[in-house]
């Protein structure tokens, strides 16, 4: 039915090179950090110094000074363009420019407009700020009953049913308590042959995308056209339509590639900023953060986990008990949703028939924290994998025979009531252990340098239940376009998505255009998260593209050829419209079936339409002079359904990997009164060539996701699971030391040692 | 604010171009604004992170650090300047076939890097590739992926060359 004669048949399972390849190696690949408009101001933000205070006055006359600055907008100009400039996907908390109280040192409370962007950042020191200081609180445990209250009144945005309950709540820092509570776990403790109990501690950090924030807004006060490094751009429309009071076809978002996410580029970022600004100064506004402003923007949760188990003699988990606080900062962002969607997977991958959670989002006096990467995921895993080997070894079992006997396999109820399909974990966890040679023996090094070996494993729900929409365009010539939402910004969607669109209607995948999200073209899409846009965009493109195909098809019927007949497309264009003319339009939209849980027990019978996982083996040397960890070999196994590109597959496990590595081994954003004070890559490390494991091998097993499109489900994030905790398991394992807070640091690892007074280590 | 100016007359990817820079301009600020190459990108603002590398008179050098007046009298090349019209320079081939990027914000550093080490070392081992590059940073983590590239590279220049 397609231009080319010979059919290329198997699009799906092919490692395709990205289609954007020769873009990317010629640097002419488009992103919004390069984009410039005729008449454009840029903007530099003045942020607050202080981490809770009252805003007092502004003093803008040394900076108004400066020649070339424009103009200086804050709150008084705010409220005249967006009268309630509060934004956010779960709360609206977040104000465009700070307006009564500042809430964590950073907060954008003015912009400085100049067209040459030195001038703004000039002028930005001189302006002046008073702040009337009040108590702040920074610990996600102290925060759930600190008498320093972050938000006087808690604000869901009402998009969520299950946050509605929130309105209006006064006095508390807690966004949103989570509860699940299955079985008797009351009664399971009380008749535990053991009980154990450990708390766990992860530290906040940040994306780090290499091109930072950017966005840029232009308007002619009727319409809006935004360009963002956004990975949400149907929410920004949404948002901004909002904050605008406008419809939402009067807001235009347009996304090119970006230079990497991570989850940090998600919901609002610049793009208020910017809208308004536009708006105020009637020209276009560029605002581009430098490195050290993106740890003012959005990090990741840090958390605190208490976790309980109650084990019997032969080695069952019989119950456990999950408490979490998720230190979301100043302002929610999807916080909530992280402290809800990987709350109720806080027990593991386990068979575990008493369960209690609670599930805390916390606000507090620091930069705000959302989705990173695994979205809670790596910070439940370090706990409870970290937990399942200090209950493997205190009982005297082998951690994966331990592992093997709680495992939560296919055909059993997850802590939510869920029975569990299509989730590889039994398969994952055997085959970590085959790639260590778990059963050979294992050379545990000589004094000095210890080596020990440790494994984890890892899952994920997927984010349910959210909208994917898709357009296939066949044009007169055969050839095909894409139109679609879902934002490139490294995972290779474009060339995924394509692969899809080829196998329905049988062309080379390299011959499909991707068309970028612009929201007056392409149609919605929640957004790029999650791992998710596989699994939904990619139904969505899959139904399009049969659209199409039938469409195709009823139109041969039309001008009279038999069914099955191999005419070109072209063909079939030229008899119906006498010319190369005329377009066939395929239509697909997906929305998986969803049960909410309950709000009392967090019960649901459909909680997710898949599970992804993740495991890891570690082999590592510990020089216990120094506390130096060296990673000899990282083995990383994960279930991503069916491949759609494996080549790209591989990419996404290893990267994700190695980025985990960077918060397990080396980053943390370092704090004093609130004040971030290692905001730059010279004082915040992430992970280079140096810092790679000697040997890396990633793997997926054999799979098929059997709701998914091909057999396919999400692989973004599954590589970031398992590494903390394997990495935390082999340092046991090699020197007897159990690390219960990230980073590991050579000083954790040595300080570690020390206080063990384990003198058999040296001696 | 005083702006001094000064014009330079450097060969940019070959070509012999003049430009008029400020004192505090530096080398991305001078491609960007001037000559409309995107190529080299400030990340990190630091020279540390080395998205930005643009290759004087065949050394590296990171163009957020490197002030614009510095390339008077010098040769320039830039990731634009790499392939030969449509024909791609072995070293970009090697970055596709090896699928040695992701997001691609670090690519053209890379590549500008690569093309050195392949200068100074035709057949680098694993360890100097590491080294050589450690000044790049890829978020994304594509460095096993870059490794099998320079490896790449190394051998189809070596083909080239015989």
């Amino acid at each position: 039915m397609m231009p080319t004669t010979t059919a290329p048949g198997g699009q799906v399972g092919r490692s395709v090179p990205r289609l954007e390849a020769v873009a990317k190696v010629t640097g002419r690949a488009e992103y919004v950090h390069h984009m410039r408009l005729p008449r454009m101001l840029m903007g530099k933000i003045v942020r607050s110094t202080v981490a809770h205070g009252r805003l007092k006055n502004i003093d803008l006359g040394e900076a108004l000074k400066v020649p070339g600055v424009h103009r200086i907008v804050t709150r008084d100009d705010l409220v005249k363009v967006v009268p309630h400039p509060y934004y956010g996907p779960a709360f609206h908390d977040q104000p465009i420019l700070a307006i009564d109280k500042v809430r964590y040192v950073g907060e954008p409370v003015a912009v400085v407009l100049a067209s040459d962007p030195h001038v703004a950042e000039q002028a930005a020191q001189l302006v002046v700020v008073d702040y009337e200081e009040l108590p702040a609180v920074f610990d996600e445990v102290e925060a759930a009953d600190s008498l320093v209250v972050v938000h006087e009144e808690l604000k869901p945005a009402g998009t969520f049913p299950d946050l509605k309950h929130l309105h209006g709540v006064r006095d508390t820092n807690i966004a949103l308590d989570f509860r699940l509570c299955r079985g008797n776990p009351d009664r399971a403790f009380a008749d535990a042959d053991y009980v154990f109990e450990h708390t766990f501690r992860t530290q906040q950090v940040l994306h780090v995308p290499l091109e930072p924030y950017v966005s840029i807004a232009e308007t002619n006060g009727l319409s809006m056209t935004i360009h963002t490094a956004s990975q949400s751009p149907s929410f920004v429309r949404l948002e901004i339509a909002r904050l605008l009071g406008w419809p939402e076809n009067r807001v235009r978002v347009q996304v090119p590639f970006l230079g990497g996410g991570f989850g940090g580029k998600l919901y609002i970022k610049l793009e208020a900023l910017v809208a308004a600004l536009a708006l105020i100064v009637m020209r276009p506004v560029k605002i581009a953060l430098p490195m050290e402003e993106q740890f003012y923007t959005l990090t990741k949760h840090a958390s605190t986990f208490r976790i309980k188990s109650a084990v019997g003699k032969d080695g069952r988990v019989t119950a456990r008990e999950c408490e979490i606080w998720w230190n979301g900062g100043a302002y929610a962002d999807i916080g909530p949703r992280v402290s809800q969607k990987s709350g109720f997977t806080a027990p593991g991958p386990y068979d575990i028939d008493n369960v209690k959670i609670a599930s805390y989002a916390l606000y507090t006096n620091l930069p705000p924290a959302g989705a990173l990467r695994g979205f809670g995921i790596p910070q439940l895993v370090w706990a409870y994998e970290s937990h399942s080997d200090l209950i493997a070894r205190a009982l005297g079992i082998d951690p994966l025979a331990f592992r093997r006997k709680n495992l939560l396999r296919n055909g059993r109820p997850q802590a939510t009531g869920t029975v569990v399909q299509d989730m590889g974990a039994d398969a994952c966890l055997e085959r970590v252990a085959a790639l260590m040679q778990w059963d050979a023996p294992f050379d545990r090094g000589a004094s000095p340098v210890r080596r020990g070996r440790g494994i984890a494993i890892g899952f994920k729900a997927s984010i349910s239940p959210t909208t994917s929409v898709a357009v296939v365009n066949v044009s007169a010539d055969g050839s095909c376009t894409l139109y679609c939402g879902t934002v490139d910004m490294g995972q290779g969607s474009d060339t995924a998505l394509a692969q899809i669109v080829a196998e329905v209607l049988n062309i080379p995948a390299e011959t499909v255009r991707v068309v970028h999200s612009d929201t007056d073209v392409t149609p919605y899409d929640m957004a790029t998260l999650g791992s998710r846009s596989t699994f939904h965009m990619g139904h969505a493109v899959k139904f399009a593209a049969e659209d199409a195909r039938q469409k195709l098809e009823a139109l041969a019927a039309e001008v009279g050829l038999p069914r099955g007949s191999n005419q070109p497309t072209r063909e079939l264009f030229m008899r119906k419209y006498k010319m190369q003319a005329g377009n066939i339009i395929g239509m697909g939209s997906f929305i998986p079936p969803y049960t909410p849980p309950d709000h009392d027990t967090g019960q649901s019978d459909n909680i997710t339409p898949f599970w992804m996982v993740g495991a890891t083996g570690v082999e590592l040397e510990v020089d216990t002079e120094t506390g130096h960890v060296r990673i000899l070999k990282m083995i990383n196994v994960a279930d991503v359904g069916r491949s759609i590109n494996p080549g790209i597959v591989e990419t996404q496990l290893s990267g994700a990997a190695i980025m985990q590595l960077g918060f397990t081994t080396t980053e943390k954003m370092q704090f004093e009164a609130g004040q971030v004070t290692n905001a730059s890559l010279a004082d915040y490390k992430i992970p280079g060539f140096l810092d790679l494991p000697a040997v890396i091998v990633n793997e997926v097993i054999d799979s098929h996701q059997h709701n998914g499109p091909f057999g396919a489900k999400g692989v973004g994030e599954s590589g970031t699971f398992a590494v903390s905790p394997a990495i935390a398991n082999a340092i046991e394992d090699a020197v007897g030391v159990r690390i219960t807070s990230l980073p590991i640091t050579p000083e954790a690892v040595y300080l570690a040692l020390r206080a063990s007074r384990s003198g058999a280590i040296e001696n | 604010m005083h702006i001094r100016k000064k014009t330079i007359h450097f060969r940019l990817n070959g070509e012999l171009v003049s430009a008029e820079v400020a004192s505090h301009q530096n080398l991305v600020e001078l491609l960007q604004n001037l000559f409309d190459l995107f190529g080299a990108r400030e990340s990190c603002g630091q020279g540390l992170c080395g998205c930005c590398t643009v290759l004087v008179d065949g050394r590296s050098v990171s163009g957020c650090l490197y002030l614009a007046s510095f390339v008077d009298g010098t040769s320039v090349q830039t990731v634009e300047g790499l392939a030969d019209g449509q024909r791609l320079d072995p070293v970009q081939e090697a970055f596709i076939e090896a699928g040695a990027f992701q997001c691609g914000f670090c690519t053209p550093g890379f590549l500008l890097m690569t093309k050195q080490l392949l200068d100074a070392h035709p057949e680098p081992n694993e360890d100097q590739i590491c080294h050589y590059l450690s000044g790049n940073l890829c978020r994304c983590a594509s460095y096993p992926e870059i490794i099998r590239a320079v490896k790449l590279a190394a051998s189809k220049r070596e083909k080239l060359l015989s």
